[in-house]
């Protein structure tokens, strides 16, 4: 596993280097918006990403309620906030991009809309985590993670149905995408995953030890003897 | 035979008693929307053509700050003497205690909408131009959506530290569909350029999925210590 | 008197190096325990020895964080809940409410039959008024307790777990009351008291368990001081 680990850096780092030549400069230019299009090799694989780790937050979630499982708790952890970064990637694309070609900041496009929503529950996730007492932190956090989890279909059509009935400009293009441009965002994504998993691992080793920090010193005041006292056995009295 | 409907029948009569009892709870809830109502009526002044499109917005809003103070309330009562631990070890089962905290709040909040309405009706002109009847549709199923993760998530904050803002912080993002649908609903029917039913359909799905989930998690949540 | 164990009745109550945590502090260091049934516990020590962490951990209120409680049989506590009674220093009552109308709620939670009657006998058995009306929040400490105490005995419960039931009391309602669990231990239940004042419950409790530093460092039938150790077996 130690090996592993260093590959996959290099890996990334390959990638992420290949991925962003070909958005900035091998991918072609888009007819209409120029080259503030390339953002969407940003925009788009972050949103993607961000998604995955929030599903795997709820399964990770989901295992903690049902097997008590300290990693389970730590994989939620590590994927909500590595998630909230992704989504703040898309928040902060999203205007840029929208600006030079609609001249509006915000737009009730769907991803977009859905990844606010998405933001807003794991930031509110997060400050749960730190706000209650650490005891009890994994299994309220994993019972809101599967409250969230539960409001995401929901939100997608409240948003879908919205936009019906008050039509706004879609960031990121609707219909067919260019296949050279699919090959570029492809690319993107896998680089973006690839470097999700590397930082998400980093964070979860982190967290292992710095929970078997606590338990260690957690055990020592546990032991530390505060009187010699011997423990009794049955009843006591007498025999 | 003790069932879950009879322990949440005692309990919600139990809780109506209680606060009957000391007024003083509903008495400064009640003053505090009708200050809402007025405020808001300042900061918007719109025409009667313009209010008919807002209003929904407004209206849910100001229900959601009225409800907020409300559901934070709501286990005040069981913290005192720390009776909830009473409940606690006893045999009865925890959906019976959620249940009759969430359908007190519920007519909690009703009765604060009954105060609230008629005030924004005059202060804002409102006739509704669509189907009048689905008003109280929307308003019982909104309300109950606000009320069913308010109530769960009230619970929750027990355990945490900034009580009162936990709770807000908590249910605002996950209600955002079920505002959506209540304002979009509202403004429908004032309005009376669309149709309201999809909201409906929505706000009763929302409501059927986190009754039950509430419902499902309520118990992990009550015997977190 | 105390009536010694029977040696063959099973332990009621079995605490298998019993640890709970709260973050760095330990509150509960291994206890390990048996308790036999019918008896009248009494669990005494400083301020920060574990005993209403212990207590509230036999009513189920706080999970252990290793180790485990054996109640009747089980380790499921919760199946047992109908059978046990707690009582706590706050008094777990509606303070709005009088003493009748909070235990008629009660009654509801644990099922109980005949539930007027049941509230009525209760209230008389702690010397107080069943047709009393004033809220509860009104009355003094001792008639609190007293009716905190009714409240614990509402489903007769065979193990009656109390923390600091005395406290604030005055003399003659806390002599009252030790009567009353005295009674109560000679009819068949199990009883834990965790007070501070000992000498309280010399002549009616059967075992003075002393803890010390979230251990029992002492079970014994006489209430002996604190500097007497038993030998390790």
């Amino acid at each position: 596993m130690k090996r592993v680990f260093p590959i996959l850096a290099v890996l990334t780092a390959a990638l992420l280097s290949y991925a962003l030549y070909e958005a900035l400069v091998a991918a072609p230019t888009e007819q209409t918006m120029g080259d503030v299009q390339r953002i969407f090799y940003y925009h788009v694989p972050s949103a993607w990403t961000a998604f995955i780790l929030f599903f795997v937050n709820f399964f990770a979630s989901i295992a903690y309620l049902v097997w008590r499982a300290n990693k389970a708790d730590i994989v939620a952890l590590v994927t909500a906030e590595v998630g909230v970064i992704f989504c703040t990637v898309v928040l902060v694309t999203g205007p840029i991009w929208a600006r030079p070609v609609w001249g509006i900041w915000w737009t009730w496009d769907l991803r977009l809309t859905l990844t606010l929503v998405l933001w807003l529950i794991y930031v509110s996730y997060l400050v749960l985590r730190r706000f209650s007492s650490s005891g009890q932190t994994p299994l309220l956090a994993a019972v809101l993670a599967v409250f969230g989890a539960l409001d995401v279909p929901l939100v997608y059509f409240s948003i879908w149905f919205f936009r019906t009935q008050h039509p706004q400009p879609v960031v990121g293009g609707g219909g067919s995408i260019d296949p050279r441009m699919l090959h570029v965002l492809l690319i993107n994504w896998l680089a973006f995953s690839c470097f999700a998993a590397l930082v998400c691992w980093s964070r979860y080793r982190l967290e292992v030890i710095k929970r078997e920090v606590d338990e260690t010193l957690a055990l020592e005041a546990l032991l530390e003897p505060r009187s010699a006292q011997t423990k009794t056995s049955r009843y006591g009295s007498g025999g | 035979m003790s069932t879950v409907a009879s322990l949440t029948r005692a309990t919600l009569a139990k809780d109506l008693r209680l606060e009957w009892r000391s007024k003083d709870a509903i008495n400064s809830m009640l003053f505090f929307s009708l200050l809402v109502v007025v405020i808001f009526s300042f900061s918007f002044d719109p025409t009667a053509e313009e209010s008919r499109q807002i209003a929904g917005g407004l209206v849910w809003v100001a229900f959601l700050f009225a409800a907020v103070v409300a559901l934070n309330q709501t286990w005040a009562r069981e913290i005192r003497n720390q009776v909830l631990d009473a409940y606690r070890v006893s045999p009865a089962p925890p959906n019976a205690l959620f249940l009759a905290k969430a359908l007190g709040n519920f007519i909690f909040v009703t009765v604060l909408q009954a105060l609230m309405t008629p005030l924004f009706i005059v202060f804002y002109n409102l006739r509704a131009l669509g189907p009048a009847y689905q008003l109280p549709i929307v308003a019982a199923l909104g309300t109950w959506a606000l009320v069913v993760n308010g109530t769960f998530f009230a619970a929750m904050s027990l355990r945490t530290r900034s009580r009162e803002i936990m709770l807000p912080l908590l249910l605002f993002p996950i209600s955002i569909p079920a505002l959506l649908a209540m304002v979009e609903a509202t403004g429908a029917i004032l309005t009376g350029e669309f149709s309201a039913k999809f909201w409906i359909v929505l706000l009763a799905a929302y409501d059927l999925v986190f009754t039950i989930a509430s419902l499902f998690l309520f118990g992990f949540v009550l015997q977190a210590e | 008197m105390t009536t010694p164990p029977n040696p063959q009745a099973a332990a009621v109550v079995i605490l298998t190096d019993l640890v709970k945590q709260f973050g760095r502090f330990a509150a509960l260091r291994g206890v390990s325990a048996e308790f036999a049934p019918g008896q009248f516990y009494a669990i005494l020590g400083d301020n920060g020895a574990g005993k209403t962490t212990l207590l509230r951990a036999l009513a189920g209120l706080i999970p252990p964080t290793r180790g485990s409680i054996s109640m009747l049989g089980t380790t499921e506590l919760r199946s047992v809940s109908g059978q046990m009674g707690y009582m706590a220093h706050p008094s777990l009552l509606y303070d709005e409410m009088s003493g009748m109308e909070n235990l008629r709620y009660f009654a509801r939670l644990y099922d109980v039959n005949n539930a007027h009657q049941r509230c009525a006998d209760v209230i008389r058995a702690v010397k107080l008024d069943p047709s009393l009306t004033r809220p509860v929040g009104q009355y003094s400490q001792g008639m609190r307790q007293r009716m905190s105490l009714a409240r614990a005995l509402l489903n007769d419960p065979k193990i009656l777990l109390l923390d600091e039931p005395f406290s604030n009391v005055d003399a003659r309602s806390a002599r009252e009351m030790v009567s009353l669990l005295a009674a109560l231990r000679d009819s068949g239940k199990t009883i834990f008291v965790v007070t501070h004042q000992a000498a309280l419950l010399e002549g009616a409790a059967d075992e003075f368990v002393w803890m010390e530093a979230g251990q029992i460092v002492s079970l014994t039938p006489d209430l002996r001081p604190v500097e007497t150790r038993l030998e390790a077996r």
